[in-house]
C-alpha cells in the first residue's frame, strides 16, 4: 500500500496575529510553524496503514513557513520519505495552483491514497483535497471520521452534518480527515535522530511539469484585519445570588435579549 | 450570458432555508450589478417558485439525486454552468459547499472564496469576506475567473420575503455515468438532534468540561436553556466526554453558531471553541477562574461556581417569565 499524506504547515493555533504593512497577509516574523491540526490525524492513520499492510507512507508539502522542519517532524512520527515543491512561485498562488503542485508530485510516485486535514486552520479553505482528487481523476471523500482498508476496496464514514454516512469503494482515493480520525503519536527521540537521514527531496514547479503561469492564482485575498472590537465587557461584583440578578436586569434593560 | 447562479438547495423537494438566504443576497448584489439571478435545482422540487425570490431562470438537473454523490453532483453543476455560463455563482458552506464546490472549481480552472460571511460590489465584481484562522482575522477574496464561485457561511444573510412571479424553467438531463458507482453508499445514521435547532438559535446556554457529568449537563445546563427558551450547546470537552451528544459541539469542527445571546458555563475559551461563537451578539462567561480567557470576549462575566450560578440563574429567568 502506497500512502501519501499531504502537510501544511500553519501557525500554532494559540499565535497572537499581527496584519502585516499592506494588508495581504500576517506578520509572520516570531510565529511558531506547526503541523496544521487535521493534518496530524492524516499522518496517523497514513502511517498506522502502512505499518499494517506494508509498503510506504509519502509525505507532500507545499513550501510555506517552516516547511522543511515539519517534513522533518512528520518523518519522526513515521513518515518513511517526503517530498517538498520548493519554488518561489507557489508563494501567491492560490488553492488550485497548490493542488496542481501536489497532484503533479503525487502523479510521479503512483499512490493508493491520498490523506489530508479537512481544513488548514490558517485559511481554512477546504478547497486542496478534493481538487487533487479532480486533477488526478480520483474519488474524494470529505470530513472522514474513521477509515479502514478492505481488500482492495477503503471503507469510510463521513460526517456531512446532521447525518453521517458509511461509504465504500475501490482504491485509489483521497481522503480528508477529521481531526478525531485518530490520536497522534508521541515522538520518541530515536525517531527524531532516525528522521534526520531519511529522504526529503525538493522539487522545483519544472521538475513536476508546471510553470509559475500554470499555477497563476484566480483568488487572491487582501484587506485582512482582526474582527471589529467588541464593547469591553465586565465583571459582576457581589455575592452570586445578587450576580443572577444584576445579570438578568442588565440582559433585559441593557441588553436588550431577553 | 453572464448573472449570479445560485445552488437552490432542497431536502426531498423542499427548499432548504440556504437557498432562500442566497437568493436573497444575490438579488441585492444582481441589482448593483445591473445583472440577474438564476438558480440550479438538483432533481425535483418546485423550481418556479424561486422566481417570487429573485430567479429569473432555474435550470433544473433531470437524475436521481436522492442519495448524496460527489462525483455526480460536480457532474450535474458542470452541466448547470455551463448552460447557464454565469459570472457569478453561489453555493453554502454547508457539506455540499466544502466536498463538491472545489472539485467543481479545479473542473472549471476557476477560484473559490469559502466560507463567506459577507459578499459587496466593488469595481464591477462580487467581492467576498471572510474569517479565517478560527475568526482571528477577517480578509477580502477576490476571484479573477470566471465563474467566481463563494461559499457563503449558513445564516449569514437574512431570509428575503417573496415578491410576486414565476421562474422559466430550463431543463438539464443528466445522463448516468460510470463514474457514480465509484464511491457506494453502505450505511446512514441521522442524527437524532435537529441541527436547526443550534445553528439558528436567538439564545444558547452552553456548558463545558465543568460539567463533569451527563447527569450535570442534564440538570444544570439544559433546565437552565429551557427556562429562557434557549437551545443546549456544548464544548468538545464536554461531547468527547460523553455529557452531551457531538451534534450539540460548538466550534471550529462543530457548529458555527451566531445568537443574540450566548451564555458559557465552565467554558475556559479555547480558541476552536470561540471560532464557533465570538459573533454571537451578547456572550455572558460563568467561570470560576477570573482568569479564563473566555472573559475577554464576555459582555457579562460572573466569577464564580457554575453549580451554585447556573440555578439562582435559572431562578430569576423563570420568575421573569411567569411576571410576563
Ligand atoms: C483541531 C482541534 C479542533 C477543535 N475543535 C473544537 C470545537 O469545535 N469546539 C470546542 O469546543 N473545542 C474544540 N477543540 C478543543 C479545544 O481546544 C478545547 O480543548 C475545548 O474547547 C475546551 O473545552 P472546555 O472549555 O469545556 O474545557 P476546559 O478548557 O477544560 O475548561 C473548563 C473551564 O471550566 C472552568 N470551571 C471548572 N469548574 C468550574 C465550576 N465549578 N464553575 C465554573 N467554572 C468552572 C475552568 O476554570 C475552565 O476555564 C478543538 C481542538 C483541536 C486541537
Amino acid at each position: 500500500m502506497k500512502v501519501g499524506v499531504c502537510i501544511k504547515s500553519t501557525p500554532d493555533a494559540d499565535t497572537r496575529l499581527k496584519v502585516a504593512a499592506g494588508a495581504t497577509g500576517i506578520e509572520t516574523a516570531g510565529i511558531k510553524w506547526v503541523i496544521s491540526d487535521y493534518e496530524k490525524g492524516a499522518l496517523e492513520v497514513g502511517v498506522s496503514l502502512k505499518e499494517k499492510l506494508g509498503g510506504e507512507c509519502v509525505l507532500y508539502s507545499v513550501g510555506s513557513g517552516d516547511t522543511e522542519k515539519n517534513l522533518r517532524d512528520g518523518l519522526a512520527l513515521g513518515g518513511d520519505r517526503a517530498v517538498m515543491v520548493d519554488d518561489a512561485a507557489t508563494k501567491g498562488t492560490d488553492a488550485l495552483g497548490i493542488a496542481k503542485a501536489l497532484a503533479a508530485a503525487i502523479k510521479l510516485d503512483g499512490l493508493d491514497i491520498v490523506l489530508c486535514g479537512r481544513q488548514a486552520t490558517d485559511d481554512e479553505n477546504s478547497q486542496v483535497p478534493a481538487m487533487v482528487a479532480e486533477l488526478l481523476g480520483w474519488p474524494h471523500i470529505s470530513f472522514v471520521g474513521a477509515f479502514a482498508i478492505d481488500g482492495t476496496d477503503f471503507v469510510a464514514s463521513r460526517n456531512m452534518g446532521g447525518a453521517t454516512e458509511k461509504v465504500r469503494g475501490a482504491l485509489p482515493v483521497v481522503v480528508t480527515t477529521e481531526d478525531t480520525i485518530a490520536t497522534p503519536r508521541y515522538v520518541k527521540l530515536p525517531e527524531i535522530m532516525k528522521a534526520k537521514s531519511k529522504k526529503l527531496e525538493k522539487k522545483n514547479l519544472a521538475a513536476l511539469g508546471l510553470s509559475a503561469e500554470a499555477i497563476a492564482p484566480a483568488a487572491t485575498f487582501s484587506a485582512y484585519s482582526p474582527p471589529p472590537s467588541r464593547p469591553a465587557g465586565r465583571k459582576l461584583a457581589g455575592d452570586a445570588a445578587a450576580q443572577a440578578k444584576e445579570l438578568v436586569r442588565l440582559l433585559r434593560e441593557e441588553a436588550k435579549v431577553i | 450570458m453572464s448573472g449570479i447562479l445560485v445552488l437552490a438547495e432542497h431536502e426531498g423537494g423542499k427548499f432548504r432555508k440556504g437557498a432562500y438566504e442566497l437568493l436573497g443576497k444575490a438579488k441585492e448584489l444582481a441589482a448593483t450589478l445591473g445583472t440577474s439571478v438564476s438558480a440550479v435545482v438538483l432533481g425535483d422540487a418546485p423550481c418556479t417558485e424561486l422566481g417570487a425570490f429573485g430567479a429569473a431562470k432555474v435550470y433544473q438537473v433531470e437524475a436521481d439525486f436522492s442519495q448524496y454523490n460527489t462525483l455526480q453532483i460536480v457532474r450535474a453543476l458542470h452541466a448547470a454552468v455551463q448552460a447557464a455560463d454565469p459570472d457569478v455563482l453561489l453555493i453554502s458552506g454547508n457539506y455540499i459547499g466544502k466536498d463538491a464546490a472545489p472539485r467543481l472549481v479545479a473542473r472549471l480552472g476557476t477560484g473559490q472564496g469559502s466560507d463567506c460571511t459577507e459578499l459587496r460590489v466593488e469595481g464591477g465584481a462580487v467581492v467576498g469576506r471572510r474569517p479565517m484562522y478560527a475568526g482571528k482575522l477577517l480578509a477580502d477574496v477576490k476571484i479573477s475567473k470566471r465563474p467566481a464561485v463563494f461559499t457563503l457561511r449558513p445564516n449569514s444573510f437574512p431570509q428575503p420575503t417573496p415578491a410576486a412571479g414565476g421562474a422559466e424553467v430550463v431543463k438539464i438531463a443528466l445522463a448516468a455515468d460510470a463514474s457514480d458507482g465509484r464511491v457506494t453508499l453502505v450505511e446512514r445514521i441521522t442524527s437524532q438532534v435537529k441541527t436547526a435547532n443550534l445553528t439558528e438559535a436567538e439564545r444558547i446556554v452552553a456548558g463545558g468540561r465543568a460539567l463533569k457529568s451527563l447527569e450535570g449537563f442534564d440538570t444544570v445546563i439544559r433546565p437552565l436553556a429551557a427556562s429562557i427558551g434557549a437551545a443546549a450547546g456544548a464544548t468538545r470537552a464536554a461531547s468527547d466526554a460523553g455529557y452531551t451528544s457531538h451534534d450539540e459541539q460548538i466550534g471550529q469542527t462543530g457548529k458555527i453558531v451566531n445568537p443574540q445571546l450566548y451564555i458559557a458555563a465552565g467554558i475556559s475559551g479555547a480558541i476552536q471553541h470561540l471560532a464557533g461563537m465570538r459573533t454571537s451578539k451578547v456572550i455572558v462567561a460563568i467561570n470560576k477562574d477570573p482568569d479564563a480567557p473566555i472573559f475577554e470576549f464576555a459582555t457579562y462575566g460572573i466569577v464564580g461556581d457554575l453549580f451554585e450560578v447556573c440555578p439562582l440563574l435559572q431562578k430569576e429567568f423563570e420568575a421573569l417569565a411567569k411576571a410576563g
